[in-house]
Formats: C-alpha cells, sequence, structure tokens
C-alpha cells in the first residue's frame, strides 16, 4: 500500500484479473497463487497454457505454480529486493529497458541508476542464493516476451522491508514500461474478501474515504462539514502500534470483525497486552479467541445475511445481497454502530442504501457507483460518474502522481536472521482450504475435515538431521515461544526453511513470528524469522 | 445478422452458434456434452438440427450461424436422433431418476421428457457399479456417467488443474482421476467445477446429498465469497432458511471475476454460517464469565464506558479495528464512529498482516 501510493499516487491493483490472459509473460513473487488466490491461478494458468505467455516464478517454496513456470528462481527467504533489483541491474546492463517510456512518465533515474549498480549478478547470487546465469535467463525472459504483468502476495509485503519489496516491483515495471497498459501492470492479490474496501473506506489511522488525508486541511474540511462535526487532524496509530500501547495511550478497543489474537504476530504479546485494556468491545459473528477476552460481545450478521458492497483486489466493487434471514437476537453490523452512536446523540445511517448515499457523495472514486448499476455485475473505481464504465487499467497515459519515482534501494537483511541457537528459517502462510484466523473455515465441516489440524513443513534432509518422520508430533521454538506441531516432511521447502500456516489456534505460528515492522507500514515480518526444531520424546 | 428458426426471423452476433441464437431466443435445443463455458464437443448429437439446402443433419452445437439460414428444430428426423440418443444412453447407465440427486436438475431426463419417453425401449445388461465417495465434498456414480466430456475439459482447460481425464479405450473408455485413483486420493483439489458443469448426477456435491435435499428445492441469491480477496460472485443456494450449496454465479459470468469457477473454500466453505457456535444474543462479562444479557444492557454498558475512558484519558485512548471481512457501508460508518463521535483517527484495520 505505502509503497505503491508513494511512488505511483495510488495502493491498489493497477490491472484487472483478467488482463493476465493479455500478458506476453508474468512474473509472480511472493504469491502462492494456486493455494491464496486459487480461482485467479486457474485464469494464470490459463494465460500460459492457452496464450502462451511466459512464467517466471520467484518463491523459496516449491510453489504448485512452479510446474508452470519457464524459470523458477528460488531465493533465500527475505531477499526480494536484491532479486528484483539483480534482474533490473541486468535488463539495464544490456540496454532492455523501454527509454522513451522512462523519459516521458519516469523521474528519479539518477539516483535509482546507482543505487541499481550495487547489485551486480555475482552480489545477487551472493545475497539471494540465485545462479547468475539463471538470474540472466531470467532478465533475458520478462524484458524481452512484450508486455509483462507483476502479481505478488503477502510473501513481499510481510516482512520488516515490504515497502522496499513493492518499490523494487514498481521499479522493475517502470523500466520496461509495464505500467499503465493492457496486460501489465503491478498488482498485490489481496489476502481478504474486504481489504481494498476496508482501505478505501478510510479504515486507516491516516486517510478518510478514498485516501484523502486526514492531514490535509483541505479534505478536513470537507469531512467536517459534510458530518457537521469537528475533526481530529492528527494522524492515528496503526493496529500493529495500537496493540504493545494497550494498558498505556491505549485503554479501550472495538474491534470489529477481526481475531488478532490468532492473526497478529508474537501472540504471547497480543494477549497480554489486551488483558491491560481497562474495555474491550468485539463485534463478530463467532465467540474467537479475542471475542473471549472481550468485556462486551455485540453479535452481528454473517456475509450471507447482508445487503451492501464489497471491493475486491481489482478494486471492482461488487453488491453483495442477503441469502439468509439472521437468527437470534443479533443485530446488522451497521445498526449497532448507529446504536452507539445514538447513545452519544449522533444520528447515524441506518440503512446500507443510505451509507452508500454518504460514501458516494465524500469519495469521487465511488461516485458513480450506484446500486442498482452493480446490482448483476461490479465496477472498478475509479468511476467518477453513473456514465462512466469504470476503470480496470489504472494509469494509462498518466499517473495519479503525474509521474512514477524510481526508488533507490537498498538490501537490507532480515531483521532475525538463523544462527547456532535457532538455526532455520521459519516463514508463515496459508494453506488452500482454510483461510485466515480459521474463524469460519475452520468452522465448514468439509474444510474442517480436510485438513484438521495445523503442521510444519519441513525439508527430508532436516527431517533426518532431526531424526523426525512425517506425521510425527515436534515443538518448533523461537526467541519469542514454543508451538507443538505435526512434522509434514516435503521438499516444497529448501533445505534449512520451515513453514507454519498459520490458521490453527491451538498450535499459532504467530506465537513464534517476529513484531519488528516495516518502518513506513507497520507490516509485521511474518515471512522470516528464526526458529529450531525439537523432537519430542 | 437474420437467420429463421422454426420459422421464426431472429438476429444472431458474429461468432455464435445455430445453439446459441436459438437459446438466446428462448428456443430449445437440447445439448449433452457442449457447455458454454467447455465449448463444443460434438460428442452427443443430442444438438442436431436440419438447416435448409444442408444435407443430412447438423450438430448446432457446432455450427456458425450464417446470414439467411433456415433451420429447423422439430422435423421427424431431428425428433428421431434425440429419441435415439436419449434411448441409447438410457439403456447404458443406471439412471434412477427416483432416487437420483440430480432429479430434476439434469439435462438428459429433461430431454426425455420434453421428447415423452417413459422408459427406455432397450436395456443393456450394464453390472452396477460402486459409488466413488472417498472425496470429502464429491460423490461420483460411474453409471450415471454419459461421457459427455465436461468435466474433463472443465477440469482440463477452464480451472487447469488437470486431474480429470478419459482413461482406457472404445467400449471400456471413462472419465478417470489421475491414473484412475478414487477421487479422494487424487490430485483433486475440490474446485467443483466438474461437477457444476456435469449434465447429469454423475458428479454431485456430497452436502445437498446428506442433507437429502435436491438443486431443484433451493432458491439462489448471488452473494460475494467472504474468503480471500478475488471476490467470486457466488449463487448461494438455500432452503428453509439454511445454506445447503455453493455455484459459481452463471449470471453475466463471462463479466464477473470468477468466470464461472471457485475454489474449495467458496464452494465448501461457506456452511459455517449455520454453525451451531454462531453468536445469538449480546454477551456481557460479569464476574469474570461472559453472560448473556439485553441489547440495551450491552449498548449501555459500551456508551458508558468508552465515555469513561475518554473523559479520563482523552479521547486517543480509544483505538476501533475495522475488518476486512465486513462490507464497505460497515467500514465506513466504523470509521465515521471513531472519527466523528470520538475525535480520534485511531482506526485501522488487519489488511496488513
Ligand atoms: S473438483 Fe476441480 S480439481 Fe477436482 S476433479 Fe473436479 S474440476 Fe478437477
Ligand atoms: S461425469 Fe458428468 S460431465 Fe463428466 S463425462 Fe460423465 S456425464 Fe459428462
Ligand atoms: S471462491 Fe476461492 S478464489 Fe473465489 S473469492 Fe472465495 S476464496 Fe477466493
Ligand atoms: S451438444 Fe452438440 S454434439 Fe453434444
Amino acid at each position: 500500500m505505502a509503497g505503491l501510493a508513494a511512488t505511483l499516487g495510488s495502493g491498489a491493483m493497477t490491472n484487472a484479473m483478467e488482463e493476465v490472459l493479455q500478458a506476453k509473460v508474468i512474473l509472480v513473487i511472493g504469491s502462492n497463487t494456486t493455494w491464496n488466490h486459487p480461482v485467479f491461478g486457474s485464469l494464470l494458468k490459463r494465460a500460459v497454457k492457452d496464450r502462451g505467455a511466459k512464467l517466471i516464478v520467484c518463491d523459496p517454496r516449491r510453489i504448485d505454480l512452479i510446474d508452470f513456470a519457464d524459470v523458477w528462481l528460488r531465493h533465500r527467504n527475505g531477499t526480494d529486493v536484491a532479486l528484483l533489483s539483480g534482474l533490473q541491474h541486468i535488463i539495464l546492463r544490456e540496454g532492455w529497458q523501454n527509454e522513451e517510456y522512462l523519459k516521458e512518465r519516469t523521474e528519479g533515474y539518477e539516483a535509482y541508476r546507482k543505487a541499481v549498480d550495487f547489485f551486480t549478478p555475482e552480489k545477487v547470487e551472493e545475497l539471494t542464493g540465485v545462479k547468475a546465469a539463471d538470474l540472466y535467463a531470467a532478465a533475458a525472459l520478462y524484458a524481452k516476451s512484450g508486455v509483462g504483468a507483476l502479481y505478488y502476495c503477502m510473501g513481499i509485503t510481510q516482512h520488516s522491508h515490504g515497502v522496499d519489496n513493492v518499490k523494487a516491483c514498481v521499479n522493475l515495471q517502470l523500466i520496461l514500461g509495464n505500467l499503465g497498459v493492457v496486460g501489465g501492470g503491478v498488482n498485490p492479490l489481496r489476502g481478504q474478501s474486504n481489504v481494498q474496501g476496508a482501505c478505501d473506506m478510510g479504515g486507516l489511522p491516516v486517510f478518510f474515504t478514498g485516501y484523502q488525508p486526514v492531514s490535509n486541511a483541505a479534505a478536513v474540511e470537507k469531512f467536517s462539514k459534510y458530518w457537521n462535526a469537528k475533526l481530529s487532524d492528527k494522524a492515528g496509530l496503526t493496529l500493529t502500534q495500537m496493540i504493545p500501547e494497550c494498558g498505556a495511550k491505549i485503554r479501550a478497543l472495538y474491534v470489529l470483525g477481526e481475531n488478532p489474537m490468532v492473526s497478529d504476530p508474537n501472540l504471547h504479546h497480543v494477549e497480554e497486552s489486551l488483558r491491560k485494556l481497562d474495555f474491550l468491545v468485539v463485534q463478530d459473528i463467532f465467540l474467537t479467541e479475542t471475542a473471549q477476552l472481550a468485556d462486551v460481545v455485540l453479535p452481528g450478521v454473517s456475509f450471507a445475511e447482508k445487503l451492501g458492497t464489497i471491493s475486491n483486489t481489482e478494486r471492482r466493487v461488487q453488491l453483495t445481497q442477503p441469502a439468509l434471514q439472521p437468527r437470534g437476537n443479533v443485530r446488522q453490523d451497521y445498526e449497532i454502530i448507529a446504536d452507539i452512536a445514538q447513545r452519544f446523540g449522533h444520528e447515524f445511517p441506518r440503512t446500507p442504501e443510505a451509507l452508500w448515499k454518504e460514501i458516494r457523495d465524500l469519495t469521487p472514486a465511488y461516485a458513480g457507483i450506484s446500486y442498482e448499476r452493480i446490482r448483476e455485475v461490479g465496477l472498478p473505481w475509479p468511476c467518477p460518474n453513473e456514465t462512466h464504465p469504470g476503470t480496470p487499467t489504472l494509469h494509462v497515459g498518466k499517473f495519479s502522481r503525474g509521474l512514477a519515482l524510481l526508488s533507490p534501494l537498498e538490501y537490507k537483511p532480515s531483521a532475525e536472521l538463523p544462527d547456532a541457537e535457532y538455526p532455520l528459517v521459519l516463514s508463515t502462510g496459508r494453506v488452500l482450504e482454510h483461510f485466515h484466523t480459521g474463524s469460519m473455515s475452520r468452522r465448514a465441516e468439509i474444510l474442517d475435515r480436510l485438513v484438521p489440524s495445523g503442521h510444519v513443513e519441513l525439508h527430508p534432509d532436516d527431517a533426518a538431521k532431526h531424526g523426525v518422520a512425517d506425521g510425527e508430533k515436534v515443538a518448533v521454538r523461537s526467541r519469542r515461544g514454543r508451538i507443538e506441531t505435526t512434522a509434514l516432511v516435503t521438499d516444497r521447502v529448501a533445505p534449512g526453511s520451515i513453514f507454519i500456516p498459520f490458521h490453527f489456534a491451538e498450535a499459532a505460528a504467530n506465537v513464534l513470528t517476529n513484531d519488528a515492522l516495516d518502518p513506513a507500514c507497520k507490516i509485521p515480518e511474518y515471512k522470516v524469522c528464526a526458529a529450531r526444531l525439537e523432537k519430542l520424546a | 445478422m437474420k437467420l429463421t428458426i422454426d420459422g421464426r426471423s431472429i438476429e444472431a452476433q458474429e461468432g455464435q452458434t445455430v445453439l446459441d441464437a436459438a437459446r438466446a431466443n428462448g428456443i430449445y435445443i437440447p445439448a449433452l456434452c457442449y457447455h458454454p463455458r467447455t465449448g463444443k464437443a460434438g460428442r452427443c448429437r443430442a444438438c442436431v438440427v436440419e438447416i435448409e439446402g444442408v444435407r443430412g443433419l447438423k450438430e448446432s452445437c457446432a455450427t456458425p450461424a450464417r446470414e439467411g439460414m433456415v433451420v429447423h428444430t422439430d422435423t421427424p428426423r431431428v425428433m428421431e436422433t434425440r429419441r435415439t440418443v436419449v434411448e441409447l444412453l438410457l439403456a447404458d447407465g443406471h439412471h434412477n431418476c427416483l432416487s437420483c440427486q440430480a432429479s430434476g436438475d439434469c439435462e438428459l431426463q429433461r430431454m426425455a421428457y420434453m421428447l415423452g419417453i417413459e422408459r427406455p425401449g432397450l436395456l443393456f445388461d450394464v453390472p452396477p457399479e460402486p459409488l466413488d465417495e472417498s472425496s470429502e465434498g464429491i460423490v461420483r456414480e460411474a453409471d450415471k456417467c454419459i461421457q459427455c466430456g465436461r468435466c474433463v475439459t472443465a477440469c482440463q482447460n477452464t480451472v487447469v488443474n488437470r486431474v480429470l481425464a478419459f482413461g482406457y479405450r472404445g467400449h471400456h473408455a471413462r472419465v478417470i482421476a489421475d491414473d484412475d485413483k478414487p477421487l479422494g486420493e487424487s490430485s483433486c483439489v475440490l474446485c467443483g467445477e466438474c461437477v457444476q458443469v456435469c449434465p447429469v448426477g454423475a458428479l454431485t456435491f456430497t452436502g445437498p446429498r446428506k442433507a437429502r435435499i435436491r438443486p431443484s428445492e433451493t432458491t439462489a441469491t448471488k452473494v460475494t465469497c467472504p474468503y480471500c480477496g478475488v471476490g467470486c460472485q457466488i449463487d448461494f443456494h438455500v432452503k428453509d432458511n439454511r445454506y445447503v450449496y455453493s455455484e459459481a454465479t452463471e449470471t453475466a459470468w463471462e463479466r464477473q471475476p470468477n468466470k464461472g469457477m471457485l475454489c474449495v473454500k467458496g464452494r465448501f466453505g461457506l456452511d459455517f454460517v449455520d454453525s451451531p457456535e454462531r453468536l445469538r444474543s449480546p454477551l456481557v462479562r460479569k464476574d469474570g464469565k461472559l453472560v448473556e444479557a439485553s441489547w440495551d444492557e450491552a449498548l449501555d454498558l459500551v456508551a458508558s464506558k468508552l465515555k469513561t475512558v475518554q473523559e479520563a484519558h482523552g479521547t486517543d485512548a480509544l483505538g476501533f479495528f475495522s475488518s476486512a471481512k465486513v462490507t464497505n457501508e460497515e467500514n465506513y460508518a466504523l470509521q465515521r464512529l471513531a472519527r466523528v463521535v470520538f475525535g480520534t483517527n485511531n482506526i485501522d484495520h488487519c489488511a496488513r498482516l
């Protein structure tokens, strides 16, 4: 988000998903697409199989997509900046860049070019473990095949230097002129159904709706006037800043539909923090691990019982309609919020339609999207008026910030690297069958039967070294905690690396992970920390 | 372009087949192997029509519509061919509609019904085959397979999961998973696309089967999948206010983000909505325990506590976590609550996690 917004002026997926069918070459980095976004994964596989697109996959794990790849770069966890800059080093050295595009649409080339000099193939091989020859092959394929699309996911953002990773992706696309063209783009695949919408709606400490900054006097005035209220222009705290401040700066917390007890890094710490609050209120449909700590729990309704809009990963605003009547003494989530506002003397809109009207009034990118227009098929924002067809491809002709910024980057090692005491690199993520903290998917009968419990993926060499067999119970320990889980011996992970899915509260991977944050966007470092394996007696 | 079907003058688009044009105008032509997503297969001959000036019968699913074409879909020759197609298929399997999961939602049954076939004229002595119930989500009944090939094309070309194929030769040809494994032991990822396109009861979902609810008994509403950010549009099938099963929406499927596909989560992961663990009442902590309370009690308590904290520690002592799982309207309402009612920008959500 922060990386994209700073360089391009807008923090969203730049191109529509279906444009993958028009890409000539595709680079996937830090996204286990066929597990985490399986339907998009199918489209991507079709692009390769039916349209002859070339595919480059950069991933430390042997993910399923590699079966479709022309080139697989298996870089070490946390070395994405080095890998991506290495590709750019070769492209610029060979003169494969798009000069005209660089001149007309970008700025910051001088400083950027100097920074790239550092990443010689030899240096990159040393840092990433990727052979110089393979790197060259990938650079040639990517630069010379025609329009290239780049996709990434949490594997790029969940690092203490996640913003740099995103900037490295943007740099690569800029020097090749792959932004603002159909079939190209820098495309973060969002992990949850309405991440895009939650950001668009101002669920962020520094923005009102539509990324209008709370620090901007004109924006504050606009919103104050519309809401008829005095507003703060002081940036708020992020979630990952609020948690450690619980009991200190933060005394009461209102949690809507989230389960930070399982999703946040360094869980022990989260629980301790939440317990320090004077007051915790949780609004959810289940008594999640977080709700169990609450002072008051307010029962809302599920996705299937509500009317409203959701903005998908490609900025497409879609209408979702109620299929079930709510049961029990529960209320619509917007009603609950209005009920609280009312107790402070504020009248809030009490229907989705009325809320939607306010959103459209206040948010230019959403202004043209009426429920009527999206009853059948959604529309991608920006869509400024009711005759506008929506914008599947961003940055055509001009970037939101005018010229795009090339960023000089340097290699920064991950905050915690393996050592003698904790010799393994632990990364976390998802499995195909489950989702996030498991509060929904683990209550789905078939999904629960398919994958009832957690595991740790372990390379056969490491399994042998530890004398551990497939299916055996093991303990995994980091500087922050210890969990017990089951060994899954597989060459999906590289030797020296282990992988734990984070859906399982009883063996929560986030007991182990590191809460070191990216300085700009405050994303915790889920993808890399040091750990060790212990055989259970 | 204009063509005539059964005496009606019809407008057709470039690239449409005779079948597409007929269907777009509400004219019934059966099709067993053709499906809009898997395309023409030319295997079943259920869709044959007569075209004036053309010798023999033509497969409408494979014949491009042309200007001035005159097409007949209900001549004796066409009906005779359809009848033979259905008779042979019925004779060659175990089509016990009485207890079939797909009854009422089966394209072979519909064809037989339209032709007025009550029972097949001949029955081959085919030995019954055991069900394949090895998969958590899908039941296979080889007895009912009419070898139309839709599932194979769907698995290979639509979702590109490369599990299903035709195996063996000649009369023994059949659909197999991997090298003829039970589906539950195969590399199937349970996307369910094959079931959604199967015209008959050869592939069905375990959920509605166990609940003894047929597709024809449910009503569907288009919803957005609550899991990942692809935002798949799902026809959410309900009976008696309970979830029964999911299909990728067929409404304008080509223009939806999921294009008629789902993954295992959207397909089989939505029954949590009916979980007995769903909260049914507000809860308030009393003597260390969460106990049921009225809305007024719970909301009054929230309001008074937030007020107390605000008064004692200032407004920035409050924090709000909004959610990537709820709607835009609800996210908007929560940030409005934080900013307008409490005057703080301490609002964030779990997207960075
Ligand atoms: S469910 Fe999906 S992966 Fe499995 S056999 Fe059917 S189409 Fe193939
Ligand atoms: S299982 Fe269904 S879709 Fe597949 S070949 Fe048989 S009848 Fe056709
Ligand atoms: S069905 Fe699967 S791919 Fe589609 S939105 Fe749901 S989780 Fe994502
Ligand atoms: S539908 Fe045309 S040949 Fe089967």
